[in-house]
């Protein structure tokens, strides 16, 4: 079949280009409350579990009679660490090569530890259970303050590891320790100070939660489960349980936000599966908010002493830290594990230095454990807070504008790619027109004459300015693996007859938009319209391996895997028009979903006829076998790094110390983009994040361990009125090394918000002399500020 | 204990224990896992229906009090397969990210708009305060709930009246 050459109009028309705005597949289902999450799959005879916790940071268990709870009516089986011991599944791995109490044998080490848990035929009787639960504890001191866990006098929380005789994790360094101190002992100007990120919980909001379901005939576990990382948790719970890796059959359905809490394996799932392969009936687990806040993965938890050097003149020299990581009472860190301080070695930030220096120190404590990502990139985050604000404490002690300082040291374009001075290669960048654009945006000259105008008044507004370079898609495989499963992704197209597709990734969505952004990946290579091709992702049994969406991960990989399999199909197609239309494969040129013969566009085929040709009857080119369909498996060459401009304006009300965030200008770099109402969209979500980690946002704890940020009531995440209307702008600057030149979008705004957030509020409390004030910036930590006595929040 | 209540128009008659929460009523019960779930303390409103055309947190509404009462959920919105305005918003102006906040952010934003057609930006953000979502930062939420109003053909579902 051929078809006449058509107008330039109609080719756009009838073969939209993939990328651009369009509205979202997975919509229509979520607007009529057709969504299907873990909790609203109901299986036949599904039974309920429910997990009581300790109550206690650090206690030893003397005992644990759960005869009440046994004979309580629906109840079906009530089990305990001891339990558990006994089939060898007390304990699991951490994604960080740590191990794990699944229920706790010998002691607690954290408030609200997985102590046991009740099946019951209902959930409210699974909850009565838990109350006739009786553990006796006897109480052992906590280990709670993290500069002091390392102390000769303190316990050891994890005597369960032999031979451990103090609370130390790790010990890392980056950079050159000498090179960076010589530096600092020329340089002009030295500026340093303790910058606290406190802990965060990313608090999606559908708790974590699985349904498992082991059918015992066909040997066969069916795990629903609220996984970002489908594929690798299968892997996990083959090692956890011993069931081969066949017969597990992970889905991932709809999911509630995810943020990096939904990456970690927690103990809840384990149980579920337990009880499953032990009562041979579906289990669900669902947590209650105040289990998802204090036993599921925080963030952050980092005390870093910054240094910066500079030339008088605010030519940036050399950044030097120290840290002192919390990682609570198991080391559960998800990052790439030749990176236990995952990437933090970015905090060189987007500036030209002459040396760089980091090391760290990780301990354990009496806390929940974690480390896990929130949007954070693995721990860039950290590296970017840490930076930005250090170079907003040179602004002030040399009298600088922060912007102006920023641009007198940001790299140049030519410049890229850049090798910074920790080993990091940043693929692309074209900063300064960034920063630009924002500040005009922002109006940045009449915001600073509004200021000094209000100061003259004696009120207090503040500009916050930030610029942040992330490192994203993890990751190439020869320096990246979680657990030795190495970070490529794999994918798979399949065109059908008609022409439609179907496309299976091994990332998975929970909010971000897959199932639009990957159709339209597909249709931008081949042509065929995105509505008619499907997404698939979230089932080990229909989908390739692949380490799953996390760290801005499944454009960078992912993305790049569905763009090179398309290309791999195309090829074929080509090949098999090349038969149609009997002309060498040299001889034709694509269109964007039809090959015609160069010089002669009237001959033609779609590649809706060549899908048929490629499944129909009659032959081939020699040497081509039927199908057009083809798996990949794709290995980044780098990470790509997506870069901003960030400005946060905002006023301080000099009586109450009440900070109103009043505008907030966002001009992010992704590379190419998609679609740019999901990528506005991403931004939003992050920059919320954001406002919420300066001025609110913090897991906090007592001195005895109990965990004061169990509710949302305590926990305070912003709503619609202490947020603004955003203002997003854009520059493209595509990734040298990704097919499609994009860089992933997901986590930039929860990056590079809270520096300028924080550095905002900073800037407000100038007339106090303020050059320093840890978040969460409370009203009441405003205030302290404002009086000249803050204190760090740990 | 019995309970009888109008649920997006249907007549529903369930034997219930007398401290089931109408969230779970609704959710486990009668199978409209549209209305969601996400906390203990009456902070996140993604459990939110409307009981007589007001919006309500069926997480901290047990479902004996609603007997005799009307009820609208998610599910409700849609009628003879035509979207209401305020789930075409949504849909247009990326109002949703994972979807979890979305049923009960819509049922809020018709109740909103039965009662004020034209609403402003501080309106829309003081109506949906008590709600969260984590995913969208809100701006495209109060933006597709202007579009609902703007295209609002006299659509009253759920409505008292
Ligand atoms: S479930 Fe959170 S307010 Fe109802
Ligand atoms: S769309 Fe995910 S919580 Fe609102």
């Amino acid at each position: 079949m051929t078809t006449t050459e058509p107008s330039p109009e109609a080719v756009e028309e009838e073969r939209p280009i993939g990328f651009g705005r369009l509205l979202r597949k997975e919509d229509p289902r979520l607007i009529r409350g057709m969504g299907k999450f873990v909790d609203d799959i109901q299986l036949p005879g599904m039974l309920h579990l429910a997990i009581l916790r300790s109550p206690m940071a650090h206690a030893r268990i003397v005992s644990i009679d759960t005869s009440a709870a046994q004979a309580l009516p629906k109840v079906v089986a009530v089990i305990t660490g001891a339990d558990l011991a006994e089939k060898g599944l007390a304990w699991m791995p951490t994604l960080s090569n740590d191990v794990q109490a699944v229920l706790a044998t010998d002691k607690v080490r954290f408030q609200h530890q997985e102590v046991a848990f009740v099946v019951a035929e209902d959930r409210y009787s699974a909850r009565d259970a838990l109350e006739l639960i009786d553990v006796e504890y006897e109480r052992l001191d906590p280990v709670i303050d993290v500069r002091t866990a390392l102390d000769a006098d303190v316990p050891v929380i994890r005597d369960d590891l032999e031979g451990k005789t103090d609370n130390h994790i790790f010990d890392w360094e980056t950079g050159d320790e000498a090179a960076t101190d010589a530096v600092f002992d020329s340089a002009d100007v030295v500026v340093s100070e303790e910058i606290i990120y406190p802990r965060v919980h990313p608090a999606p909001m559908e708790t974590c939660g699985c349904i498992a379901d082991f059918e015992r005939v066909a040997g066969k576990l069916t795990l629903w489960c609220t996984s970002q990382a489908p594929h690798a948790h299968r892997t996990v719970y083959a090692l956890v349980t011993g069931l081969p890796e066949h017969k597990i059959r992970l889905i991932a359905p709809d999911i509630g936000g995810g943020f990096g809490n939904k990456v970690p394996i927690y103990p809840g799932y384990v149980c579920a599966i337990v009880a499953s392969l032990v009562i041979g009936k579906p289990v669900k687990w669902m947590e209650d908010r105040t289990e998802n806040l204090v036993s599921t993965g925080f963030a952050r938890d980092y005390v870093m002493k910054a240094d910066i050097a500079a030339t008088k003149e605010g030519k940036i020299l050399a950044v030097r830290t120290d840290v002192l990581a919390d990682h609570g009472a198991f080391n559960g860190v998800a990052a790439p594990v030749k990176y236990p301080a995952g990437f933090f070695g970015v905090f060189t930030g987007s500036y030209d230095l002459e040396a760089a220096y980091a090391k760290m120190t990780a301990v354990y404590t009496n806390k929940a454990p974690g480390g896990v990502a929130y949007a954070c990139s693995f721990r860039i985050t950290e590296a970017v807070y840490l930076v930005e604000r250090i170079v907003d404490c040179l602004a002030y002690e040399l009298g600088m504008d922060p912007a102006e300082l920023r641009l007198k040291n940001l790299l140049k374009p030519e410049q890229f790619p850049y090798s910074t001075k920790t080993g990091w290669v940043y693929d692309s960048g074209n900063y300064e027109p960034a920063l630009r654009k924002a500040m005009e945006m922002a109006g940045y000259d009449e915001l600073r004459r509004e200021q000094a105008e209000k100061r003259e008044r004696g009120e207090l507004m503040g500009i916050g300015v930030s610029f942040f370079t992330e490192a994203v898609g993890a990751g190439p495989r020869k320096d990246m693996d979680i657990l030795g499963l190495g970070m490529a992704d794999g994918c798979e197209l399949r065109i059908h007859p008609t022409g439609k597709a179907v496309i299976r990734l091994s990332v998975k969505s929970q909010g971000q938009g897959h199932e639009t952004t990957f159709a339209q990946i597909v249709a931008e290579e081949i042509g065929i319209p995105p509505e008619d091709i499907e997404v698939l992702e979230g089932d080990t049994d229909n989908t390739p391996f692949g380490l799953g969406t996390y760290g801005s991960r499944s454009t960078p990989v992912s993305g790049a895997a569905a763009a090179l399999v398309t290309r791999k199909v195309r090829d074929k197609a080509q090949i098999i028009a090349s038969g149609m239309l009997e002309v060498s494969v040299a001889d034709l040129e694509w269109n964007k979903g039809s090959f015609s013969v160069k010089g002669d566009p009237s001959k033609s085929v779609t590649i809706q006829d060549i899908a048929m040709r490629a499944h129909g009857a009659g032959d081939l080119p020699e040497g081509i076998e039927g199908g057009l369909e083809a798996q990949i498996c794709y290995n980044p060459e780098n990470l790509t790094y997506p870069f901003g401009a960030y400005i946060c304006v905002v006023d301080v009300d000099p009586g109450t110390a009440v900070v109103k965030v009043r505008r907030f200008i966002a001009v992010d770099d992704c590379g190419t983009q998609i679609n740019p109402m999901i990528i506005e969209g991403q931004v939003h979500g992050g920059l919320t994040d954001g406002v919420g980690m300066a001025t609110m946002q913090m897991i906090a704890f007592d001195e005895d361990g109990n965990c004061l940020s169990g509710s949302l009531m305590d926990y305070l995440i912003p709503t619609a009125l202490e947020v603004p209307d955003w203002e997003t702008g854009y520059t493209v600057t595509p990734s040298p090394h990704h097919p499609i030149g994009a860089k992933g979008i997901g986590e930039s705004a929860t990056v590079g918000s809270p520096p300028a957030v924080v550095n905002a509020i900073v800037d407000a409390l100038k007339p106090y002399g303020v050059r320093h004030a840890d978040m969460p910036l409370t009203p009441s930590r405003v205030w302290e500020a404002m009086q000249g006595n803050h204190t760090p929040p740990i | 204990m019995q309970v009888n209540m109008t649920i997006n128009g249907q007549e529903a008659d369930e034997e219930i224990e007398p401290r089931m929460l109408l969230v779970h009523f609704i959710r486990d019960r009668l199978g409209l896992t549209g209305t969601h779930w996400g906390c203990d303390t009456s902070n996140c409103g993604t459990c939110v229906v409307l009981i007589d055309g007001e919006p309500v947190k069926s997480c901290t509404t047990l479902a004996a009090m609603v007997s005799g009462h009307d009820v609208t959920t998610v599910e409700g919105l849609e009628v003879d397969g035509v979207l209401d305005p305020v789930q075409e918003g949504f849909m247009q102006c990326h109002g949703l990210q994972c979807g979890f906040c979305t049923p009960g952010m819509m049922l809020t934003a018709r109740a909103l708009i039965n009662k004020n057609p034209d609403p402003t930006d501080g309106v829309i953000r003081e109506a949906i305060s008590g709600q969260i979502c984590r995913c969208t930062g809100y701006a495209t939420i109060v933006r597709s709930i202007h579009w609902a109003a703007d295209h609002d053909a006299a659509v009253s579902v759920g409505s008292a009246s």
